[in-house]
């Protein structure tokens, strides 16, 4: 894909709307666009995180592995979702692994660069962090509706 | 002790005995009974419930999950969660249930003809919402798209399996099913119900919601709506639940706080409620 292409596909990604077209071609600097079969691993629970994804299409499972239940799906991604924030902070290490579903196509960015990238420009490193923060609330809220047993009995 | 005299109220009152003509295992303490009126014909309407009698035991609330197209019998669907509802579970075909009503206030299938609708239910809340899957698809021209979104606990748990996928697979109805835990095998999505709204995608000004589960379900179902979705309260149904008795306004049971959820309900607009789910114990 061409630089020009990933600048319009990143576009197209809600996670990075309205951004400037200075900071699309950042980030299209450091990232390519992948697509990866179904039943791929795209990366395992305690793994070295080195890359944020984007999800341009498909779906994918986040499972963990507990010592009573392997390959448990704590939660699946879809088109338009961010996938992974484990590069961002150290020891920059998996949660969970990544498990593809359907034929999906993502935006893989290195993540050392594109903490070089915040650091370089603080203003836009502020803007991500706002997004990344924004996409962390609101699955710790989902998870939190999984954990009080949201269907419990009615009638 | 107050002594009912009115026989008007005394004969709304009084169970019909309907035939039990098949019992259906849905999930692992839900069932399905289909009834067959003793005249042949029952008229309801999507969103209503009957009060369904299981002789000498009890009587117990349940809505109708069948089409309001087909009166010859009618489906209830049933959790065992108490003496009366396991009694009903322990019924065969040929046996007989009381049963009194239709009762309530049905979903505004008329009012929103010519809108989207967005049908999402949580648990066995589909069963209320399933009479009025059917009549959308039923007559499917009077509406514009229709979306049912489900979610449950597992895929174990699943209600109305085979029909999620049949409506899945109609090019006129997107359907989309979600749990909240599952083992590696099942590829379908995994979270709250409430994520799967934002994957649809919908115009909020020319949908209308009709929302069925658990009420902190329906509850933040909603806030997402409007919060996230920009939905106006007025164009969110749900539909409530309590504990009734008479079920035609006399008794007082099913009182939330103004309200009497057998007559004023038990499908209300969002704002005829929202303040009341923040009150504990109402
Ligand atoms: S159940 Fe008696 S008033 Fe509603």
């Amino acid at each position: 894909m061409t630089e020009n292409n990933l600048v319009k596909a990143l576009a197209e990604h809600e996670f990075f709307a309205d951004l400037s077209a200075e900071s699309l071609t950042a980030l299209a600097s450091i990232a390519e666009v992948i697509e990866v079969e179904p039943h791929t691993m795209i990366f395992e629970e305690g793994g070295h995180a080195d890359a944020a994804y984007a999800i341009v299409d498909g779906s994918v499972a986040l499972e963990m592995n507990m010592a009573h239940r392997a390959h448990h799906i704590v939660q699946t991604l879809h088109r338009g979702e961010m996938l992974g924030w484990g590069w961002l902070f150290p020891p920059h290490r998996w949660a969970f692994s990544a498990l593809v579903l359907d034929t999906t196509q993502l935006i893989r960015f290195d993540g050392e660069k594109m903490r070089s990238l915040w650091d370089e420009d603080r203003e836009f490193g502020y803007e991500m962090m706002k997004r990344f923060a924004h996409v962390m609330t609101d699955r710790l809220a989902a998870t939190r509706l999984q954990l009080v047993d949201f269907y419990a009995d009615r009638y | 002790m107050q002594t009912v005299t009115n026989p008007a109220v005394i004969d709304q009152m009084t169970p019909v005995p309907f035939r039990v003509r098949s019992v259906r295992e849905e999930l692992s303490h839900t069932f399905t009974l289909e009834l067959e009126p003793p005249n042949g014909a029952f008229e309801f309407l999507p969103g209503q419930f009957t009060m369904v009698y299981a002789f000498g035991i009890g009587e117990v609330p349940i809505s109708i999950s069948s089409s309001s197209s087909n009166q010859g019998t009618i489906l209830q669907t049933i959790r065992r969660t108490g003496a009366v509802t396991h009694a009903l579970g322990h019924l065969k075909s040929g046996d007989y249930v009381g049963i009194r009503g239709p009762y309530g206030v049905p979903w505004p299938m008329d009012e929103i003809k010519g809108r989207d609708l967005l049908i999402i239910g949580g648990g066995i809340g589909l069963a209320p919402l399933r009479p009025a899957i059917y009549h959308a698809l039923e007559n499917r021209d009077d509406y514009e798209r229709v979306v049912v979104l489900y979610g449950t606990r597992t895929p174990n748990e699943i209600l109305f399996e085979e029909e999620l996928g049949k409506w899945g697979a109609r090019t006129d109805c997107t359907t989309m099913v979600t749990v909240d835990a599952a083992d590696r095998g099942w590829n379908g999505a995994v979270g709250v119900v409430t994520r799967l709204i934002g994957r649809v995608g919908f115009d909020a000004a020319n949908t209308t919601a009709l929302v069925c589960g658990p009420e902190i379900m329906m509850t933040v179902t909603a806030e997402r709506l409007m919060e996230v979705h920009s939905m106006a309260p007025e164009n969110i149904y749900i539909t409530m639940e309590r504990n009734m008795k008479c079920a035609i306004g006399v008794c007082g049971h099913c009182q939330f706080g103004a309200k009497f959820i057998c007559t004023d309900g038990a499908v209300f607009p969002y704002p005829e409620v929202e303040e009341l789910f923040d009150v504990k114990g109402v």
